[in-house]
């Protein structure tokens, strides 16, 4: 198990490298430049702005440049923001993004997995339409819709929690949020775990447990439940990159002060080393959640990590 | 010649006979087709156009007496217009780029099952790797990179990422049908690979496509408003859902009839295309649950 988890780690760091060269390709080709928009500057001051950040150099050297510096863990600094490197501005607003996708997937989980269990087990038809309706309306309510719904109506209407802001990490400013994040994410997860469950209270082996005498809970908790949860924890890959681009949504309708707005504010400025930190950033993150959804399959379905 | 014509001919009736007994379905069907044509129509109910201003009524809430279906904006710009206007964008640029997506996914998956082997492996290395990328990121870096409010940069920009299921799909499809009969047979008889790839391998690869077409529109309706609430899609003065439920957001609390007009087409889009899609899938795959 530590040496697939080890081999699975290595295995980032290529997927890792092309990610940041077709980014950096992609950025740097696109038409514009960071000092486009100040109109006033003068061929040679612009001739020593371009020097000073390494502009001058062919693209390949830029390019080598910055692995190097990734390499010793310097993003650069930002061309927008002149006070700041990159480092600082994202390690601004990391923890609070970080904070926002963890508890929003523990959210999903406590949410998606129990209510999926109950309504496997209950099988009543209230049950199934109302989980039904809910994982519909799940689907098709987008993070952008779900966030200002839930301001307008208990921020503006009812009054029971603070439309946006931050107060610096007070509990009810980040209750909307969550719930944001997390309601869709939770909704399919709930429909994955009845469907699967479902299917495995029929399998022979259930039965059998049944047959030797065993009671429900226990056929439920020491039998059923395992291979039920597999295509729970292989959606987790797909519901973490929906949070993290839920996020983005998210810190915008709620005013947060996470690290979303960089990567969109700083596309727009070619603030190029904000952008290229951002996607380091978020591709590693999401690589490494990923493999750790892997992992946990693999420890639940032995028979996956020879493959 | 005969057999080949009725097995399609029997799937095909008995799906529809199949959707047609589904009430998920018509009802699906009925949703769409009120909104597509009243997203048509529109134009030809109201006087107004989606940007023209009407200084009178600034912020209006809806009433149907003032001929303001759906109130106004902050600019007196008709919101029944833009609504529609923004639902009849959103459709076309969705189906837009699923059909670019999908001509993506279909070229590169066949290519990639035919060819097997090293340039097999290659080929799906690269859509792993893209598929472990929160893919809006790079289509957030793309089109706001691209100058602003072009359209077929946003078109580009989502066809050129939603590929990757597809490619999957068709895949994994053309490895099953490179070892059947018919295939062997056409390269025994000394047809050119590329030939056998574009005649015999696409033909047959269309029937699950088709199926996973209808859930890549919602989802690039999705994508769209997304982009366009971000601020790197549609851009004003024309509509989409997306743009409509920012501003929408910006002022729920003093006009929250902005919000929760475009909100409520957009779900009622959504919800009706998954359904449909579900309920196709159900009833041309029967193996499928």
């Amino acid at each position: 198990m530590l040496s697939y988890a080890l081999r699975r780690l290595a295995g980032i760091v290529p997927t890792l490298l092309v990610i940041v060269t077709v980014s950096f390709a992609i950025i740097r080709l696109a038409p514009g430049g960071p000092f486009d928009q100040e109109q006033s500057l003068s061929a040679p001051v612009r001739a020593n702005l371009e020097r000073l950040y390494g502009f001058d150099q062919p693209l390949p050297v830029q390019y080598l440049r910055y692995l190097g510096a990734l390499m010793r863990g310097d993003f650069g600094p930002s061309l927008r923001q002149r006070d700041f490197t990159v480092s600082e501005l994202i390690g601004q607003g990391l923890p609070l993004s970080a904070t926002l996708g963890v508890c929003a997937i523990a959210l999903a989980l406590v949410i998606g997995i129990p209510a999926g269990i109950l309504a496997a087990v209950w099988r009543s038809p209230r049950a199934d339409l109302s989980l039904a309706l809910f994982t519909a309306l799940g689907i098709a309510l987008p993070s952008f819709v779900v966030g200002p719904l839930l301001a307008l109506v208990f921020g503006v209407w009812l009054r029971w929690l603070p439309v946006a802001g931050w107060e610096h990490g007070a509990p009810r400013y980040l209750v909307l949020p969550l719930l944001t994040l997390a309601l869709p994410v939770a909704a399919y997860l709930a429909r994955l775990m009845r469907g699967s469950l479902l299917e495995v209270l029929r399998a022979p082996f259930v039965r059998a447990a049944r047959a030797r005498g065993l009671g429900a809970a226990r056929v439920l908790l020491r039998h059923a439940l395992r291979p039920a949860l597999l295509p729970v924890v292989s959606y987790l890959g797909p519901a973490i990159a929906f949070i993290v681009t839920g996020s983005l949504v998210v810190e915008a309708v709620f005013a947060l002060p996470g690290t979303g707005r960089f990567l969109v504010q700083g596309a727009i400025d070619r603030d190029y080393p904000l952008v290229m930190g951002m996607v380091v950033v978020y591709g590693t993150l999401t690589l490494v959640l990923n493999l750790l959804a892997d992992l946990a399959y693999g420890w639940l379905d032995p028979g996956a990590r020879h493959e | 010649m005969s057999e080949r014509a009725a097995a399609p001919q029997g799937l095909w009736s008995e799906a529809a006979r199949r959707l047609r007994s589904n009430q998920q379905v018509v009802a699906a069907l009925a949703i769409l087709a009120a909104v597509t044509l009243l997203a048509v129509v529109a134009p030809l109910l109201t006087p107004w156009s989606y940007d023209s201003l009407d200084w009178q009524h600034l912020a209006q809430p809806p009433a149907l007496t003032a001929g303001h279906w759906f109130g106004t904006d902050r600019l007196g710009r008709d919101l029944f217009v833009r609504t529609l206007a923004g639902v009849r964008l959103s459709l076309l640029i969705s189906m837009l780029a699923s059909v670019v997506s999908l001509m993506i996914g279909v070229l590169w998956g066949a290519v990639a099952g035919f060819a097997g082997g090293r340039t097999d492996g290659w080929m799906m290395r690269f859509v792993d790797v893209l598929y472990s990328l929160p893919y809006l990121f790079v289509v957030i870096i793309l089109t706001s990179l691209f100058p602003r409010d072009n359209i077929v940069v946003l078109l580009l920009a989502l066809g050129a990422v939603g590929w990757l299921t597809t490619a999957r799909i068709v895949r994994a499809q053309t490895l099953a049908l490179k070892r059947r009969e018919f295939i062997e047979a056409a390269r025994a008889g000394g047809v050119a690979p590329r030939d056998i790839l574009l005649r015999h391998v696409l033909p047959n690869v269309l029937g699950p496509v088709a199926v996973y077409a209808t859930l890549i529109i919602p989802q690039m309706i999705l994508s769209e408003s997304f982009l366009s609430f971000l601020g790197v899609g549609v851009q004003e003065p024309r509509a989409s859902l997306g743009n409509l439920i920012y501003v929408g957001a910006q002022e729920m609390e003093s006009a929250p009839w902005m919000l929760l007009l475009p909100a409520a087409f957009l779900v009622a889009l959504l919800l009706a295309l998954n359904l449909l899609g579900d309920g196709l899938r159900d009833a041309l795959d029967p193996r499928e649950r």
